[in-house]
């Protein structure tokens, strides 16, 4: 079954087109990469599928359904989870908290009856430790944590991860890599936006290249990362 | 069976419950003890903190930085002057019919208001206020520009002062003043409770997630924009009540005076602000120093103003949480505590 299914996706910010003519399909359970240079449109990418903006053209579909014009919320409820490429924890709510709000209102549910589902996301990601600190005074590993945590308390059929891995130690982005081969491996399917292509090729299962809003490649990791364009593209990028 | 638990009252939480129920018996109880110049400085600190709690629901919860709540204390004294002399409504009633105008008015406003951002949304709804002072000021059946007093009849049979005359043995003005006391007492109490109600509830964190972060708190499902109008609305209504209030007890109006930026929305971010944004108790330790400044140094007119401004941009560089942060942050007191706190499972002895 198609979980995400993208058919002709175009937005254009002024006389810019950010995203042009995006198509394609992401089946259930698979993990799919999205690579590409700075302003090549990925995020925007994300913002679409997840409603924060709006597409001036194409169709967007979630589960077979026609989610185009729903709101970021409905989108969320649909089982649509994301974390940010900059952190954007609610700073003055504990960790906990943090994944309480996205709880409740993700999946329209009662405080008292995601308390459990909480600490168990907390656990998962390494951050049951520091449940009851303050979000504003985590480091940024641990904030990388809380996004996907957060993410992950909306219970979502499909994780957007954007550049979850950047400015991680090695040793910091392995374990990030775990939790999310992990997640993966419980039937979540993933799209992953990432420059640490190492990280990224050792999880996803497909890779798809944009450049200037335009699809180029969408295909196998390693012939994908084979391919001249795909090099010149990220020619100064450690393969 | 749940293996976590979740805590949000502190001790001192349990403390502050009991001393405040023995402060509201003593302030219900004040008016047999204290002379009628008190209960109007009381009637100030409660309604201006009724004002301050409602200015910080919307600014300091709703992330909505509002310089025009005097449109909803004019728009609620009016509709309370309105009532009682066009359609002879008990002064008392009016006070309710004070609160749903505002609340009414408040979404047409809202509509253009909600627009815009930022500085934008102050200015605008400060633009939207005088633009509502300059509208009243053409009703002539209540005086146009230059106001009006409540008539003497409405205001000598107004509901429950003769029982309030007779039971204290005080004569009429009196009693008015302290039915108006108590019903600021009722109405700053409720207020407090109702907030402190809804901070704790799944909406209370929303909102706090919203105000944290508002791209965020929508990408994890948190209808945004429907929390903001909800406190919005919340605030006008409980504003145009305590803008009815205060005119009632006035007994006059004018668009000037009801309207006033100075009066009920400069001196109220004056007070949330160096109490503490964001907090319940920031409000009440603000109002009390306001009072103080005010009692001390009023008389000294335009000097008295910049001693204010003073003060407020001195706590805003030096103590920018208000003096209630500052006090809460050395302390660790909450008296009003919201922070839900996971306990139990894998975090038994665990500090986090």
């Amino acid at each position: 079954m198609t979980v995400l299914s993208l058919d002709s996706v175009s937005k254009s910010f002024g006389s810019l087109k950010v995203t042009d003519d995006v198509s394609f399909d992401v089946p259930e359970g698979q993990a799919l990469g999205i690579i590409g240079p700075n302003g090549a449109g990925k995020s925007t990418l994300f913002n679409l599928v997840t409603g924060n903006i709006l597409p001036d053209a194409g169709t967007i579909r979630l589960n077979g359904r026609d989610v185009t014009r729903e709101p970021a919320m409905a989108r969320v409820r649909a089982g649509i989870g994301r974390s940010f490429q900059i952190p954007q924890p609610f700073q003055k709510l504990t960790v906990f908290e943090n994944l309480l709000v996205a709880a409740t209102h993700g999946r329209a549910a009662r405080e008292r009856d995601m308390r459990d589902p909480c600490a168990e996301v907390l656990e998962r990601t390494g951050l049951l430790p520091k449940a009851n600190a303050e979000a504003g005074r985590l480091s940024l590993l641990e904030r990388k944590r809380l996004e996907l945590a957060r993410a992950l308390a909306t219970g979502p059929r499909l994780l957007l991860l954007d550049e979850i891995a950047g400015g991680l130690t090695e040793g910091e982005c392995q374990a990030l890599v775990a939790t999310i081969r992990a997640i993966h491996a419980e039937g979540v399917t993933i799209i992953w936006i990432e420059h640490v292509l190492h990280a990224l090729n050792s999880v996803v299962e497909r890779l798809l290249v944009l450049d200037f809003g335009r699809v180029i490649g969408l295909g196998d990791p390693a012939e994908i990362m084979a391919s001249r364009e795909v090099r010149e593209i990220y020619l100064g990028i450690e393969i | 069976m749940s293996v976590y638990t979740v805590t949000t009252r502190t001790r001192a939480s349990r403390t502050a419950f009991w001393g405040a129920l023995i402060l509201v018996a003593g302030l219900a109880l004040a008016p047999l003890f204290v002379g009628r110049g008190t209960i109007q400085d009381l009637f100030f600190i409660l309604t201006m903190l009724t004002l301050a709690q409602f200015w910080n629901l919307l600014a300091g919860y709703g992330g909505l930085v509002s310089v025009g709540q005097q449109a909803f204390v004019g728009l609620g004294a009016y509709a309370l002057y309105g009532a009682v002399i066009l359609y002879g409504v008990d002064p008392v009633v009016s006070i309710l019919i004070a609160g749903l105008v505002a609340v009414v008015l408040a979404v047409p406003i809202s509509v253009f208001a909600f627009r815009l951002q930022g500085a934008y949304f102050a200015i605008g709804t400060w633009v939207i206020a005088e633009v509502c002072r300059l509208s009243v000021a053409q009703w002539r059946a209540v005086g146009g520009g230059t106001g009006t007093s409540l008539p003497r009849e409405a205001v000598a049979e107004m509901m429950l002062v003769p029982t309030i005359e007779t039971a204290l043995d005080v004569r009429a003005s009196e009693a008015r003043d302290i039915l108006a006391y108590w019903l600021a007492l009722i109405l700053v109490v409720a207020t407090i409770a109702g907030i402190y109600w809804l901070l704790r509830t799944r909406r209370g964190l929303a909102l706090a997630a919203v105000r944290d972060n508002e791209e965020a708190a929508r990408s994890v499902g948190v209808d945004a924009g429907r929390m903001k109008w909800v406190v919005f609305l919340t605030s006008a209504f409980g504003t145009g009540l305590a803008g009815g209030l205060i005119y009632l007890q006035k007994g006059r109006i004018s668009p000037d005076a009801a309207f006033s930026v100075t009066d009920w929305t400069a001196y109220v971010i004056f007070i949330v602000v160096i109490g503490g944004l964001g907090t319940i108790e920031g409000p009440i330790i603000g109002v009390l120093v306001f009072f103080l400044l005010q009692s001390l140094f009023a008389d000294y007119g335009a000097w008295y103003l910049m001693l204010l401004g003073l003060i407020g941009i001195g706590v805003m560089l030096f103590a920018p949480r208000g003096l209630w942060g500052l006090l809460s942050e050395r302390t660790g007191i909450q008296l009003f505590p919201v922070r839900r706190r996971l306990a139990g499972g894998a975090l038994k002895g665990r500090e986090g």
